[in-house]
């Protein structure tokens, strides 16, 4: 006597993340035909590389210990071109943000503004901090200026951006209701708009002062001042117990801000 | 929002007096605060250089135009080796980071001390730039890709991890308990009650951080970890301004394709 097959299906299987067939297996054919090619072309020098774990090792014991008293006056030195650089850059960018904030959010802004506006927020987009930072070092020569140029063109493209989409997502009746007693423009502005956005971008500025920090820290190694040029030159001169310092105090002060900002904008909003 | 009584009538003010005051008392520091950092700033800087960049800016202008089109000919193996970096980076960062994120997650913890060592990797990967770590691994492997591969890899790690880890933190938990409740070990229960939930996230964090990698890979040939930036400081270097601006056209157009195809990949999932 035979068991009959039951009606009901006796085996299950989880369903696939992507459901047409055709399409999970190019992707799955497609990836590994580029991870074929990408590891055939990639140029790496395996016996260099196979160097590396020694030196690795030896690279980490020349890291402890961290050396902070050596280099002090100049790791202070670099920190606070960091902080101040970090601060007027964030301050410089948002001032220069708000106008152009304005002028790119459309329910605000006549179409030709809203395009050049857009376009300089596109444009400092585009190209990260670093590169900005070398042009900025070869116009305005080697120091913290230089950093400061290019962390503000930076802060531009993010802190407009936001502000503009923020002023596009208001509440459109209370801008009317101000606009119904008859307000000038500024009064408008003032009144309408910019209480409804100011909690969210005084997170965002906090926010931006954090990164500004951490972009400093390597806009250094391109010339433009603060601690990263200090980081590059113990690197350079093979001190790493004191690169050790430096990165150490980095993290350190980047998770202080980290938190901090976490909390002030917790508290804002 | 007071209403301050005067013989002609009340007036409608925004702020109290004291509010007022603590305005201005803040703002007040905000601006010595502000004004030391300038001066911090100011004190380094050699104004001489700065008058002059009007004159330099147009100089470089000039010389950057028209853009070299021929060298676009030798920049192809680099824009491979820059996709390259910030592929294979952004796999390594994924595996490092599922691990990291599940270790993480309140509800997947196995202990509290693994979530603090956890918690410790990612925020000290996100604390260390790409290019700061990238300066050290070329130390240890040499110039090259693989330093760089390595570098976008250990940064992008905290950042997959953590928005994995909060990720699997807000998934609803009663079809965990539902495949707890049919019997299944822990292992099957994170397979058929987690995994399926945080799938779509993690492929959206895959995506977007392959994209955030791609700009970030333009730049690691600078301390000398392979890619289009390797040209970029050459020819720098050499002044070579008509392949500067060939070399800046080739990352912008890169980037706008990458955020492009980011942006496709993440609509179609979400």
């Amino acid at each position: 006597m035979s068991v009959a097959e039951p009606d009901f299906p006796s085996s299950w299987k989880k369903p696939p993340f992507i459901k047409s067939p055709l399409l999970r297996w190019s992707i799955i054919i497609g990836s590994a035909i580029y991870l074929a090619l990408a590891f055939g072309t990639m140029d790496v020098d395996w016996e260099r590389a196979a160097e590396g774990l020694p030196r690795g090792k030896r690279f980490l014991a020349a890291f402890f210990p961290p050396n902070f008293s050596d280099n002090l006056g100049v790791m202070w030195d670099g920190i606070f071109e960091s902080i101040w650089m970090a601060i007027i850059s964030t301050v410089a960018g948002i001032a220069l943000s708000i106008p152009i904030g304005l002028g790119a959010a459309r329910n605000l802004a006549p179409k030709w503004v809203y395009l050049v506006c857009r376009s300089i927020i596109g444009g400092s987009r585009t190209f990260p901090e670093i590169i900005l930072a070398i042009f900025a070092v070869k116009l305005f020569g080697f120091g913290p200026f230089a950093g400061f140029v290019a962390l503000s063109i930076g802060t531009i493209g993010f802190y407009a951006k936001l502000l503009a989409e923020d002023i596009e997502n208001i509440n459109p009746t209370q801008a009317e209701a101000i606009k119904a007693t008859g307000s000038s423009w500024p009064q408008w502005i003032n009144y309408a708009i910019q209480p409804q956005v100011m909690p969210r971008m005084i997170g965002l500025s906090v926010y931006r002062l954090d990164i500004n920090f951490r972009e400093s820290a390597v806009v250094g190694i391109v010339g433009g001042g603060g601690i990263g040029a200090t980081l590059n030159t113990a690197f350079e001169r093979y001190e790493f117990d004191t690169a050790a310092a430096i990165l150490l105090i980095i993290i350190g002060i980047v998770m202080a801000l980290e938190y901090t900002s976490g909390y002030l904008r917790k508290w804002v909003q | 929002m007071p209403l301050i009584e005067t013989p002609d009538g009340p007036i409608w003010k925004r702020r109290t007096t004291k509010e007022q005051f603590i305005r201005w008392f803040i703002w007040l520091i905000a601006i010595a605060i502000i004004a030391y950092a300038w001066k911090g700033i100011s004190d380094k800087t050699i104004w001489f250089f700065v008058q002059d960049a009007p004159r330099q800016a147009a100089d470089i202008g000039a010389r950057m135009i028209p853009p070299k089109f021929s060298y676009m000919s030798r920049l192809w193996a680099p824009v491979w080796d820059t996709l390259n970096i910030a592929t294979l980076g952004t796999v390594i960062a994924l595996v490092i980071a599922v691990p990291v994120a599940f270790a993480a997650a309140h509800n997947t913890t196995p202990h509290p001390i693994v979530r603090t060592i956890a918690i410790f990797i990612i925020v000290s990967s996100r604390s260390v730039n790409s290019l700061i770590w990238a300066l050290m691994l070329v130390f240890i492997f040499g110039p090259g890709v693989l330093a760089g591969t390595i570098a976008i890899g250990l940064r992008s790690v905290g950042f997959c991890a953590k928005l994995l880890y909060e990720g699997i933190e807000e998934i609803d938990h009663t079809q965990v308990e539902a495949i707890e409740a049919t019997g299944a070990t822990k292992a099957q229960q994170m397979l058929f009650g987690i995994v399926p939930q945080v799938l779509p996230t993690f492929a959206g964090i895959g995506v977007f951080r392959w994209d955030i990698n791609i700009r970030e890979s333009t730049i690691l040939g600078l301390v000398g970890a392979g890619g289009i930036g390797l040209e970029l400081s050459g020819s720098i270097n050499t002044l070579a301004w008509t392949q500067v601006s060939m070399i800046l056209l080739v990352i912008l157009s890169t980037v706008i394709v990458s955020e492009w195809v980011s942006a496709k990949v993440r609509g179609a999932i979400i």
